[in-house]
C-alpha cells in the first residue's frame, strides 16, 4: 500500500465519520465538530492529490496545496461564527440546543400551541 | 442561449475587463471604510457607495450587451488553470443588475432603523447591519463572475457568512436559534461542494469551470462530485426537503433583511448549480436525473404553498412562499432536456427559470418590505387580525398585491413570462405532468396571496389599538420593488432581448473555437 492510498483511506474515513457526525447529532456543538472532522478529510484529500499530481513531472502539485491553505482560514471563520451565535445563544436563552425549534418564530411543519 | 458555453480557448483579460475587478473592490473598500469609521458614519459610507455598486453593474450591463460577448478579467495576468478567470457573461449581468437594484432598495428602505440618530451613542447593531448588506452585494457579484470552483467556494462562504448574521440582528434567543440552525445547513452544503471541487480536480487537474467543461467525462468520478456539490448548492439553496432552516430565517430577521435573503442570497447558490449543470456538465446527467431534481421542485411548490395558506403569521406565510418559488426554478432542468443530443441546452426552459429567478427576487423583496411595515404599522403580524390595513397602508397593501401577481403569475408580471416560458417548453416537450404542478402552484400561490389580500381590505368596527403611522418613503420603495417585478414582464415579453443576449454570446463563443 503506498502513502497516497493510505492517506486516501485516512481521507475517506474522516469525511465518513465527519458526514455521520453531521447528520446523527442534534447539538449544534457536536455538529460543528463533525463539520470540523469532515473539513478535515477533504483537506487531507487535497494533500493527497497534490502527492498523486500524477499529470506534472514535479515530486508534487503546488496548487492545492495553496487552496488547502485558504480552505482553512475559511473553515476556522465558519467554525469561530458558529461558536460565536452558539454562546449568545446560551447566554439569551440558558441552552445551547436546537430542539425544539424556536417558538417565537414558528416551525416547520406544525403550528404553534 | 445565457450561458457562455464552449469557450475552451484559454482565457484572456477582454477590454473593460477590469470593471469586473472593480465590481468585487468597491463592496470590500466600502466595508472596511465603515469598520473603521464606526456606526455612526456607516449608513452614510454605505448609501453613498451604492450608486457606485449601481453604476458599475451598470457599466458591465451595457457593455456585455452593447458588445454581445463577455467580459473576462485573468486576475494577475495568470491564465486558467493555474490563475483565476473572473467573466461576467448574459446570466452574470442578469443577477448583477437584479442585485444591485434590491440591494439599493433595501439600503433605501432601511435608513429609517439602522440609520444613527443625532445625539444618540452609535449601536453595533447599525454598523453591522450596513457591513453585513454591502458585503452581500460583493460577495454576489463574485459568486456570479467566477470561473473557478475553489474560488466560487470561498465566494459562497462569503455570502453565507455576510447573510446568517443579518438573520440575527435583534439578537433574541429565537432568531439566534435560527441563524445558528441556517448556518449548519449552509455549512454541511459547502464541505459537500466543497469535496466534488477537490474530486474534479483530482481527476482533471482544474478548477477552470471553461477547461473543466472540455475535460470531464462521464465516468464514477464526475458523478460522484457531481453528485456531492448538487447536494451540497441544494441546501444553500434551501429546495425542499433541505429547505428546514429557511422560514425561521428569513421570517426572523428584519424586514430589510429578509427581503435581500429571500431575493438574493438563496439565488446565489442556485446560480452556481445552472452552470455546473448547464455549463460544466451538460452531458453528464439523465433524463432521470433530470427528473428527479424537479419533482424536488415540485415536491417544494406544493408543500411551500400548502403550508403558507396554513401560516398563521405574515412574515412566515412569505417565507414558505419563498420555498414554494424556488420549485419553481428547478423545473427548467428536465424542460431544457434535449433527448436528441442528450445533454442539457439552454433555450426557452433556461429563460424562463433565469426569469423566475429574478422575477421572485424583485417580488419577494417587495412583499417583505410591505409585509415590514404592515406588521411595524400594527404592532404583530397576525393574518387573522389585519383587517383595517387596507384603509391605513394602501399603498404598502399594493405593494403587497402586486408582488403577489407576480409570483401567482398573472400577465403582465415578469413571474408570468417566466410561468409562460416553462409551461410552453412543457407543452413542448410532451411533459405535460411540469405543466400540471406550474398551474397547480399557481392556483395556490394565488390562495394565500388573495387570503392575505381579503383580511387585510376588511373592516373592523372600532380599532382596538392605533396604528403606527409609517413613511410614505419607505412605501414607496417597497411599491417599487414590486412595480419591477411586474414591468419585468413587459420588458422581457416578447422574450426578445434575453434570447437576444445569450445567443450572441453562444455565437461568439463558436467562432472561437473554430
Amino acid at each position: 500500500m503506498t502513502t497516497v492510498t493510505l492517506f486516501g483511506l485516512c481521507a475517506a474515513a474522516l469525511v465518513g465519520l465527519g458526514l455521520y457526525g453531521a447528520l446523527t447529532h442534534p447539538q449544534p456543538l457536536r455538529k460543528l465538530i463533525a463539520f470540523n472532522l469532515l473539513g478535515s478529510g477533504v483537506f487531507l484529500l487535497f494533500g493527497v492529490f497534490a502527492r498523486r499530481g500524477a499529470w506534472q513531472a514535479v515530486g508534487g502539485d503546488p496548487v492545492p496545496q495553496a487552496l488547502v491553505i485558504t480552505g482553512i482560514v475559511v473553515a476556522f471563520a465558519a467554525t469561530a461564527l458558529a461558536v460565536a451565535l452558539l454562546l449568545r445563544l446560551h447566554k439569551e436563552s440558558g441552552e445551547a440546543t436546537l430542539d425544539p425549534p424556536a417558538p417565537a418564530v414558528g416551525c416547520a411543519g406544525r403550528r404553534d400551541p | 442561449m445565457m450561458l457562455d458555453t464552449g469557450a475552451v480557448a484559454v482565457a484572456a483579460t477582454t477590454p473593460g475587463g477590469a470593471w469586473l475587478v472593480a465590481a468585487v473592490m468597491w463592496p470590500l473598500v466600502a466595508v472596511l471604510l465603515a469598520i473603521v469609521a464606526g456606526g455612526r458614519h456607516a449608513a452614510r459610507i454605505m448609501l453613498a457607495a451604492m450608486p457606485v455598486g449601481l453604476a458599475v453593474a451598470w457599466v458591465i450591463a451595457t457593455r456585455v450587451w452593447t458588445e454581445g460577448q463577455s467580459l473576462t478579467y485573468v486576475v494577475g495576468g495568470w491564465a486558467p488553470p493555474l490563475g483565476i478567470a473572473l467573466r461576467a457573461d448574459g446570466l452574470s449581468v442578469v443577477m448583477m443588475l437584479t442585485t444591485a437594484i434590491v440591494i439599493t432598495g433595501a439600503g433605501l428602505f432601511a435608513h429609517a432603523d439602522f440609520a444613527a440618530k443625532p445625539g444618540e451613542p452609535e449601536t453595533r447593531g447599525s454598523l453591522v447591519f450596513w457591513t453585513l448588506l454591502i458585503a452581500v452585494w460583493g460577495a454576489m457579484n463574485l459568486v456570479v463572475m467566477s470561473r473557478d470552483l475553489f474560488n466560487l467556494y470561498v465566494a459562497l462562504e462569503l455570502l453565507t457568512f455576510a447573510a446568517v448574521p443579518l438573520v440575527s440582528l435583534d439578537g433574541r434567543a429565537a432568531t439566534l436559534a435560527a441563524a445558528l440552525r441556517y448556518l449548519m445547513f449552509a455549512l454541511l452544503g459547502s464541505v459537500l461542494y466543497l469535496l466534488g471541487a477537490v474530486l474534479l480536480y483530482g481527476a482533471y487537474g482544474t478548477l477552470d469551470i471553461s477547461l473543466l467543461a472540455a475535460r470531464v467525462q462521464p465516468e464514477p468520478v464526475a458523478w460522484v462530485a457531481a453528485a456531492l456539490m448538487t447536494a451540497g448548492l441544494l441546501a444553500k439553496t434551501a429546495l425542499f426537503p433541505l429547505h428546514l432552516w429557511l422560514p425561521p430565517a428569513h421570517a426572523g430577521a428584519p424586514p430589510a433583511a429578509s427581503a435581500v435573503l429571500s431575493a438574493l442570497v438563496v439565488k446565489g447558490s442556485f446560480v452556481l448549480l445552472v452552470r455546473l449543470w448547464f455549463e460544466v456538465m451538460p452531458s453528464l446527467w439523465s433524463v432521470s436525473a433530470t427528473q428527479l431534481i424537479a419533482a424536488l421542485g415540485a415536491a417544494a411548490i406544493l408543500y411551500g404553498s400548502v403550508l403558507a395558506l396554513r401560516q398563521e403569521r405574515l412574515k412566515l406565510l412569505i417565507a414558505y412562499s419563498t420555498v414554494a418559488q424556488i420549485g419553481y426554478l428547478f423545473l427548467m432542468f428536465p424542460l431544457a432536456w434535449d433527448p436528441a443530443s442528450a445533454q442539457l441546452q439552454g433555450g426557452v426552459a433556461l429563460t424562463g427559470g433565469v426569469l423566475q429567478t429574478v422575477s421572485h427576487a424583485f417580488a419577494k423583496a417587495g412583499m417583505f418590505m410591505a409585509a415590514g411595515l404592515i406588521a411595524k404599522s400594527l404592532g404583530h403580524d397576525r393574518i387573522a387580525d389585519l383587517a383595517g390595513v387596507g384603509r391605513a397602508l394602501p399603498m404598502s397593501l399594493i405593494a403587497f398585491g402586486l408582488a403577489g401577481v407576480s409570483l401567482v403569475g398573472l400577465p403582465p408580471s415578469g413571474g408570468f413570462a417566466a410561468k409562460w416560458l416553462l409551461l410552453s417548453a412543457a407543452v413542448a416537450s410532451g411533459q405535460w405532468w411540469w405543466a400540471t404542478v406550474l398551474v397547480l402552484g399557481g392556483l395556490l400561490t394565488g390562495g394565500y396571496v388573495m387570503l392575505v389580500l381579503v383580511r387585510a381590505m376588511g373592516s373592523i368596527a372600532e380599532q382596538a389599538e392605533p396604528m403606527m403611522p409609517v413613511a410614505r418613503s419607505r412605501e414607496a420603495v417597497a411599491l417599487a420593488m414590486s412595480l419591477c417585478a411586474v414591468l419585468l414582464g413587459l420588458v422581457a415579453l416578447g422574450p426578445v432581448e434575453l434570447p437576444a443576449l445569450g445567443s450572441a454570446g453562444v455565437t461568439v463563443a463558436a467562432e472561437t473555437t473554430q
